[in-house]
């Protein structure tokens, strides 16, 4: 399905639901149209704490710091927000913390804005180079499964993991 | 605006900071991890880092997040706290009571070979700290107005900031374990009973 961008409520709902059940309860995000449901779900909600961050480096440190004091959390970008984590992975990798990030993919699957690209095509070795693992949902039926896959390699094996949801699966923004 | 820098921070640190045990302590990079280290033995309610620039303040807020419960701590320098600015407008957003940041600037990149840092050319860092909305900031830059600082960063009242100007003497030496691994178990079975 070749969803129009912003028109994925249903996966997004079952994410979000997904999540949950898994006991995640810091989501930090930097706002990016592709987690809109994600996002607003997370402030509505009692019972997490949703902190916008003003760049997604202090997500991942505050990701650490939540592992720390023993809570489960989710670092929400866009593609170009790796770019701005990559230093702060080493906090990860060097601890051996549990870290899952949920990438909504641009520059890739019929880009129109040019300035997406670069980054968005940096995005796997990246995150490869510094250690974690890289896992791609393609189709709304494999991003539930994906994000619980990363989920248990994150909290059962302390890994690192970033979920892709690709811009196959959340559609290109027109420009 | 004071540009006093007659404190030493091997003197003032320890007297603001107190008993440290009952605190969960994260410390930036350089001089910071090294005033905490030794002032806590490297004990298991601290974690320091060698590296992650800019990444202290963040990590101390999701532990403060995580435990309400508990007083948290954030020990970090003038270079390592600009270095992600910002952070400070997301704790300003938050404010958890259970939060106190203490900078020790000393005006320079001490770490690095004492370059200067913008804090020595005008920049305020207490003043970024109102702007991002934390309710309690204080600039400490002589000996009697450490006990207040102190009682601040005790206090439970709505986030804090204290800026601690020193001088450029030199943090004290201390062998602290460098593996965040082995240090990431440790607080966590300290403080959870888990690894
Ligand atoms: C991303 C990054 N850039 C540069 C450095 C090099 N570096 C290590 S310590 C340091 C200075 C830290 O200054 P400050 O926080 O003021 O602490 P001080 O050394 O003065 O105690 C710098 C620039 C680094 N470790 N990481």
């Amino acid at each position: 399905m070749m969803s129009e961008y912003g028109g994925q409520e249903t996966w997004q709902e079952d994410l979000y639901s997904l999540l949950r059940s898994n006991g995640v309860k810091l989501f930090c995000y930097v706002p990016d149209g592709g987690h809109k449901t994600l996002i607003n779900r997370s402030i509505e909600d009692p019972e997490v704490i949703s902190v916008p961050l003003t760049t997604e480096e202090e997500g991942v440190a505050m990701c650490a710091g939540a592992h720390l004091g023993g809570t489960k959390s989710v670092l929400l970008m866009q593609s170009s927000g790796v770019g701005n984590c990559v230093n702060m992975f080493a906090l990860i990798k060097n601890g051996q913390f549990p870290f899952v990030t949920v990438v909504t993919m641009r520059g890739e699957f019929g880009e129109m804005n040019p300035w997406q690209v670069p980054m968005g095509q940096g995005v796997q070795p990246v995150v490869e180079a510094m250690g974690m693992h890289c896992l791609r949902a393609e189709t709304p039926e494999e991003v539930s499964p994906t994000v619980q896959a990363a989920l248990d390699m994150a909290y059962k094996s302390n890994q690192s993991v970033a979920v892709l949801l690709t811009q196959k699966l959340i559609g290109a923004k027109p420009f | 605006m004071s540009d006093d820098r007659s404190l030493d921070r091997k003197k003032a640190v320890p007297v603001i900071v107190g008993d440290p045990k009952d605190l969960l302590i994260v410390c930036g990079l350089a001089g910071a991890s090294k005033d905490m280290a030794h002032l806590t033995n490297d004990g298991d309610n601290i974690f320091t880092m060698a590296g992650a620039m800019g990444g202290a303040t963040a990590m101390g807020l999701g532990l403060a997040l995580s435990r309400p419960d508990k007083k948290v701590l954030v020990v970090t320098g003038d270079g390592e706290l600009l270095m992600n600015v910002g952070t400070l407008a997301t704790v300003g957003i938050l404010k958890p009571a259970n939060l106190s940041i203490l900078c020790v600037d000393n005006g320079h990149y001490g770490e690095t070979g004492y370059q200067e840092s913008h804090t020595q050319r005008g920049v305020n860092l207490e003043l970024i700290a109102q702007g991002s909305a934390i309710p309690n900031t204080r600039t400490i830059d002589r000996e009697e107005q450490i006990p207040e600082a102190k009682k601040i960063l005790r206090d439970s009242n709505g986030t804090s900031f204290i800026l601690l100007k020193v001088n450029t003497e030199p943090p004290p030496s201390i062998k602290r374990s460098m593996d965040a691994t082995e240090r990431k178990v440790a607080f966590r079975r300290a403080l959870l009973g888990i690894a």
